[in-house]
């Protein structure tokens, strides 16, 4: 719990981001004050922050199993996403001009395969089922002589499923198709490893993870064919240029290694469960979105209530200093419900009623406890106002 | 994002409930969409003598009908079906714009409502 004022902040949004452990500040802030240097210069601030660049690397790319010069640091998960689409799609345009991308992703990608859609190229959207899976035979069926990238979410931000990244890993590589997960939000909460998964891009960022906000990560396996699309100094081995945001790379190595632990997962697990459990036992008619038990994200709770909407249930949990998030239209600018929530087979008024909450490893039992405890109430108060709730017991 | 006023109607809803007897009820909305509104009226010598509302919806749902019912309680009807989305959204202290549209379905109930009472025949 965070204290602000006097009253505790129960922070249920670290899908959203999370907060930077104190250790990672720690970590960072010599290289705000002390080595401050470029890491390009000579000079030995230069040396001091060219160490601590390449440090950082060989830590994150031991974390996932690749070679250090396969590790190129970027801004976060959206400019990884874009780099590895748009990438992808450029430098190999001559072998086909065709993506395979799933309905479940994250905007950027989507938004990303949206784009080079108006530059030419043909996007597949692979459906899912009703708990969020990829069906392997689907991408199977997908795949093309001019397929030249398959991009998959590893853990969804939404719905918490953890895709088989193996077996589609394996139906890549015998087809010879580059394979590339969007790995943001499952990243040390469950297994990632280039060789066993057949990877050869995946994003990363540190922010999920309680490191800074404005760092990540695209791991580009050796002699994958990929265009820059940031051109300057060549940094990052010709791929990325610009200057090394070095206290954010510092710190993100800092978060993976506090990351890496399995009673983190453990913890959340516990906690999660325990969520999921109590409120389903408490408020009748609640969807659980997404699996249910070891490929879920450990920290992933998606529900929805029928009958009332998203964004009031937040505000009311808001009120009670509980921070949390939903896919409702209301809450979002284009007043869609949420692309993953109806891609599982939920209907709008389905999707207009769910709420996500999602822990980290500093969320406790008494934070859980006090959200079983407001959660009830808020539901009820919101079906005794709506007309739906009368709709629905009549047709009963 | 919210006024003040928005938020205090959104957790301290005025008029919620139905009326057993209504003399008017007036239903928009579309659950699909995510917004639904029906709202009671009780009538008498050509005013509103009562009013309450059910809403499923977001935050500015739930305020602009029961700003909606606060405004329209005590009209006459003719002054009742004057109201607009704008004084709605004004007496609110203001919407986000995208949610704009919370405010036109409320006043739409209203509406409905009425037309539902002179339908019956009862506007004696």
């Amino acid at each position: 719990m965070q204290d602000e004022g006097e009253k505790m902040i129960i922070y249920l949004d670290n899908g959203a981001t999370t907060m930077i452990d104190t250790e990672v500040i720690k970590e960072m802030t010599p290289y705000f004050t002390e080595k401050y240097g470029n890491a390009s210069s000579l000079h030995m601030m230069g040396v001091w922050a060219r160490q601590a660049v390449e440090e950082s690397r060989t830590t994150i790319a031991k974390s996932i199993g690749a070679k250090d010069d396969e590790i190129i640091f970027t801004s976060g998960g959206t400019e990884s996403n874009n780099f590895a689409i748009k990438g992808i799609a450029f430098a190999n345009k001559d072998k086909g001009k065709h993506i395979i991308t799933t309905k479940i992703e994250h905007d950027c990608v989507l938004n990303s395969c949206k784009w080079l859609q108006t530059q030419g190229f043909e996007i597949t959207y692979l459906p899912v089922d009703k708990e969020g899976y990829v069906r392997p035979e689907d991408l199977e069926k997908a795949i093309r002589k001019d397929t030249i990238l398959v991009s998959i979410i590893h853990g969804n931000n939404e719905i918490g499923t953890i895709q088989d990244l193996k077996k589609l890993g394996e139906i890549c590589k015998k087809n010879n198709v580059y394979f590339h997960t969007d790995a943001c939000q499952s990243y040390t909460k469950t297994e990632l490893d280039v060789k066993k998964q057949n990877l050869d891009l995946i994003t990363l960022n540190a922010h999920k993870i309680h490191g800074p906000k404005g760092v990540g990560v695209l791991y580009l396996k050796k002699g994958v064919k990929i265009t820059p699309w940031q051109h300057g100094g060549g940094h990052e081995f010709k791929m990325r240029s610009g200057t090394e945001n070095v206290h954010g790379i510092v710190g993100f190595a800092k978060a993976v290694n506090l990351a890496m632990n399995t009673k983190h997962a453990k913890h959340m697990t516990k906690l999660r469960d325990k969520l999921i459990d109590e409120v389903m036992k408490k408020i009748p008619d609640t969807l659980l979105n997404g699996p249910k038990g070891d490929n879920r994200l450990c920290n992933n709770v998606n529900l929805s209530f029928l009958y009332v909407e998203g964004e009031a249930i937040g505000a009311y949990l808001d009120a009670e200093r509980i921070c949390s998030s939903t896919g409702s239209a209301c809450s979002s600018k284009s007043l869609e419900p949420s692309h993953v929530l109806i891609a599982i087979g939920l209907k709008p008024e389905q999707a207009h009623g769910s709420l996500r909450l999602t822990l980290s490893r500093f969320t406790t039992e008494e934070e859980i406890n006090k959200t079983l405890k407001v959660l009830p109430g808020i539901i009820e108060k919101l079906r005794k106002m709506s007309p739906l709730t009368k709709l629905v017991k009549k047709m009963l | 994002m919210y006024s003040k006023t928005v938020m205090d109607h959104f957790k301290n809803p005025r008029n919620v409930g139905e009326i057993k007897e209504a003399d008017g009820i007036g239903k928009v909305g579309n659950p699909v969409c995510g917004d639904v509104m029906w709202v009671y009226i009780k009538v008498k010598n050509n005013k509103i003598t009562n009013i309450k509302f059910k809403t499923f919806g977001c935050v500015s749902a739930i305020a602009t009908t029961s700003m909606l019912t606060e405004i329209a309680k005590g009209k006459t009807l003719e002054q009742a079906e004057k109201i607009t989305r704008d004084d709605v959204a004004k007496a609110l202290g203001g919407l986000p714009s995208i949610k704009m549209h919370c405010s036109n379905l409320a006043a739409d109930a209203l509406k409905k409502a009425i037309n539902d009472y002179r339908k019956k025949g009862n506007n004696s």
